[in-house]
């Protein structure tokens, strides 16, 4: 009887006839593993799409070779490359196919696309998922941009791309000599404040620190959290004013060691200084519970007049144009000296070119991609994007004289005020580990009862176990 | 019936562990592979470097930061998770006493099963979304909200660095107890009544039911309800992500091994590294569940 009931296969002999079965899967595994470390180097730029060099066609890009462009869908929307850029390239190369495709996530989107050799020939790499572009770089998979800065602008009679830059533009997508990334929006860093409340009340943009703390002071006692920002999310805002006001009592030079990882670079008085100074304002002025909200809830609060000064750059007016009420006047401050001995004015700004845009030196078209970007920097390109984004492009006065909004002309007034004065660091989007370690010990700086010591002691071996890593490609400038 | 077997049986098994292969065991596979090179994720060539990536692992002040937070998570989160739910299982089907001659749970107890039931329902990322503005720090979030109309002060759950892994513990208890209560439900459903029956003639109370006739006949119920919620213990990582401040802090405090993997391969573009802490989280897992299933080895009842 109990013959008839065995299961012919009892459990044990399953498993082992399912392992077998696994087996047969093998060869799906060796083939997945084919698509990571069984790649060659063979693609080269002789075999890339080429068309005749003419006065229109400076690059010589190949007519009717399509183009594929990726552009970041966050702050700046993507209006200014579909409605402006795109239509531009298009009447040059009307038989040159544009693929437009937006993403709120690069890397999700492109990283696999440039690991499984089929890259899109532009992209825009931004965003809180930006890849990392100094790998990027140093993986070979980057067009070096030579070539674009030489042609001639495409529409600045008897200049080349690179005459029509604001100064310094080059050098900001310079790694290790080679120019590979174009840095396109300029962006001018500080603290925003709202017109309409500082002149209800009588105040002033202040320019010294005494005046920053006595308005400060006013404002609590109106009720108003004086400073904020959100530690949550964007502490990275809190640690560019840091160090810009480190920049300004010990000269810019302060950042640019910072960014070649010079010895004690950190372990530096003027670091410590505004440390200091911003720790203060931090356990006096500020509130801990914004530790744990994020910036659109801070620059929320600041466009319902509970929030005094915000720190940020001149992207914010655009961010916030659905939130801010009507009459709000977003207007920028430098920073204020922190003492009377600084190394430069009060007028002094951080302001750089920012928001990546590079070509894939193994598309299809990186002639393509490049052309793309002499029309993004064109000045009809260049005033397109200022208008519909209310953000400064690195083409060199491009919408001088136009009326865009208050935010940017205060902004723009600034930047000629600062002159020659304007500094940036590039560390942050070089070694993406320190930027992490920047915002915790920013957060405990402000938030949580740190001290100037230890959060230059903490950044200084931060910084020398980066330079340590070998895992890690250096840059500088 | 022999006849005709194999090809019976593969047939069945071909496209599933196809499938199965390529997305896990593919990935596992080439998990081990990137673990002993520095690939960087943006070339198709890669250089290795042997024990490299572990060494340096063993270093790494952050790994093992994440390490002790799955430590406290693996002992609070099974512990708390089965505690509530078998005390809410034992209600909802025993809790009520016995009513002509059947044990039956509290009053609503049909309602209140499809209630518990809800968390498992919504999506993990809604779940985080949700309880950040639970927990926000200020008066828009509900407990804060809630306090200072009371005239307390704001407590700060994830900004705190003592406060933000427990709260999120606490989101991670609250949203798995439905399922084990289900679980558990079943497991005491399939209990004879007859059992609790003679025990009620004997005057069992419902602590003496509960803990000489309940908890040892759910006991093997209970030993996969503790492999599962282990193994959840090592995960974490939907929450940690969207909840917590700055991503896994303040400064590090709820940080878990997972969101390190995601923030070494795709922030620092070291997927060497990250598949190598990948590896390790693998061994990890794997130690757990056996270790588990063999301590809590013991007879099981037979019914």
């Amino acid at each position: 009887m109990s013959d008839i009931f065995k299961p012919e296969v009892d459990r044990r002999t399953l498993l082992r006839r399912a392992a077998a079965v696994g087996l047969l899967a093998t060869p799906a595994v060796s083939m997945l593993s084919a698509c990571v470390g069984g790649g060659d180097d063979s693609d080269d730029k002789a075999d890339k799409p080429s068309g005749t060099v003419s006065a229109t066609n400076p690059l010589g890009v190949k007519e009717d070779e399509p183009l594929e462009i990726v552009i970041f869908n966050g702050g700046l929307g993507t209006k200014y490359a579909t409605d402006v850029d795109i239509p531009s390239y298009n009447k040059l190369f009307p038989n040159s196919k544009v693929a437009f495709s937006q993403t709120e996530e690069i890397a999700t989107v492109v990283q696999p696309r440039f690991t499984g050799g089929n890259p899109p020939d532009m992209i825009n790499n931004s965003g809180s998922k930006l890849m990392d572009q100094g790998a990027l770089v140093q993986a070979g998979q980057v067009q070096d941009l030579t070539e674009l800065f030489a042609a001639p602008s495409l529409d600045i009679t008897g200049k080349t791309v690179k005459d029509t830059l604001i100064p310094g533009t080059v050098e900001q997508g310079t790694f290790n000599g080679k120019p590979y990334v174009l840095n396109y929006a300029f962006t001018v860093f500080g603290l925003w404040y709202s017109g309409k409340l500082f002149k209800d009340n009588g105040w002033t943009a202040p320019t010294t620190w005494a005046d920053f703390l006595t308005l400060l002071d006013a404002m609590k006692a109106k009720g108003i959290t004086p400073y904020g920002y959100a530690g949550a999310n964007a502490p990275y805002y809190q640690y560019t004013v840091i160090l810009a006001s480190a920049a300004k009592i010990g000269g810019a030079d302060i950042l640019k060691n910072i960014d070649n990882l010079e010895p004690n670079a950190w372990n530096n008085d003027a670091v410590k200084q505004a440390a200091a100074a911003w720790a203060e304002v931090g356990a006096k002025y500020s509130d801990k519970s914004f530790l744990g909200l994020k910036h659109t809830e801070v620059q929320l609060k600041q466009d319902q007049y509970k929030v005094g000064f915000y720190p940020s750059g001149s992207w914010l007016e655009n961010e916030q144009a659905k939130d801010t009420p009507a009459g709000f006047d977003y207007q920028l401050a430098p920073l204020p000296s922190v003492t009377t001995a600084d190394k430069l004015p009060a007028t002094a700004l951080y302001a750089a070119a920012g928001e990546q845009y590079f070509v894939a030196s193994k598309g299809k078209n990186p002639k393509g991609g490049m052309e793309f970007m002499r029309h993004m920097l064109s000045k009809a390109g260049a005033v397109g994007f200022t208008q519909l984004t209310k953000t400064l492009t690195v083409v060199s006065g491009a919408t001088d004289g136009m009326e865009i909004s208050p935010g940017l002309t205060s902004g723009n007034k600034a930047l000629v005020a600062a002159g020659a004065d304007t500094f940036s660091f590039r560390f942050d989007t070089w070694y993406k580990k320190l930027d992490d370690e920047l915002r915790a010990a920013t957060n405990e700086l402000m938030f949580q009862g740190g001290t100037a010591d230890k959060f230059v002691t903490r950044m200084q071996k931060a910084a020398d176990a980066v330079k340590a890593d070998s895992s890690i490609e250096k840059f500088s400038r | 019936m022999k006849h005709g077997r194999y090809p019976f049986i593969i047939g069945f098994l071909i496209v599933p562990v196809a499938i199965y292969g390529t997305f896990v065991i593919a990935a596992y596979v080439q998990a081990f592979q990137l673990s002993f090179t520095n690939w960087r994720g943006f070339s198709p060539n890669v250089d290795y470097i042997g024990f490299d990536n572990f060494t340096k692992l063993f270093h790494d002040s952050t790994f093992w930061k994440a390490i002790q937070h799955h430590v406290l998570l693996l002992i609070f989160l099974p512990l708390l998770t089965i505690i509530l739910a078998l005390f809410f299982a034992f209600l909802l089907n025993v809790g009520g006493g016995s009513k002509g001659g059947r044990t039956q749970g509290v009053r609503g107890s049909k309602f209140y099963r499809v209630i518990f039931f809800f968390p498992q329902l919504l999506a993990l990322a809604l779940v985080a979304v949700i309880f950040s503005r639970v927990y926000s720090p200020d008066e828009s979030g509900l407990i804060n909200g809630l306090l200072q109309q009371f005239g307390a002060g704001p407590v700060l759950f994830l900004a705190d660095s003592h406060l933000a892994l427990w709260s999120i513990l606490a989101v991670l208890v609250w949203q798995g107890v439905g399922f084990y209560v289900v679980l558990f439900s079943a497991g005491m459903g399939s209990i004879p009544t007859e059992i609790y029956e003679a025990a009620a003639l004997d005057g069992a109370t419902r602590s003496t039911l509960f803990f000489k006739i309940t908890l040892p006949l759910l006991w093997s119920t209970l030993q996969v309800a503790w492999v599962y919620l282990g193994i959840a213990a090592f995960d974490a990582f939907a929450l940690v992500n969207v909840m917590s401040v700055d991503r896994g802090g303040p400064d590090g405090a709820t940080t878990v091994l997972g969101l390190e993997i995601y923030r070494n391969a795709f922030d620092y573009a070291q997927f060497g590294y990250a598949s190598a802490m990948g590896v390790v989280l693998f061994f990890l897992t794997l130690t757990f569940a056996a270790l588990t299933l063999r301590v809590t080895r013991r007879d099981t009842v037979e019914l």
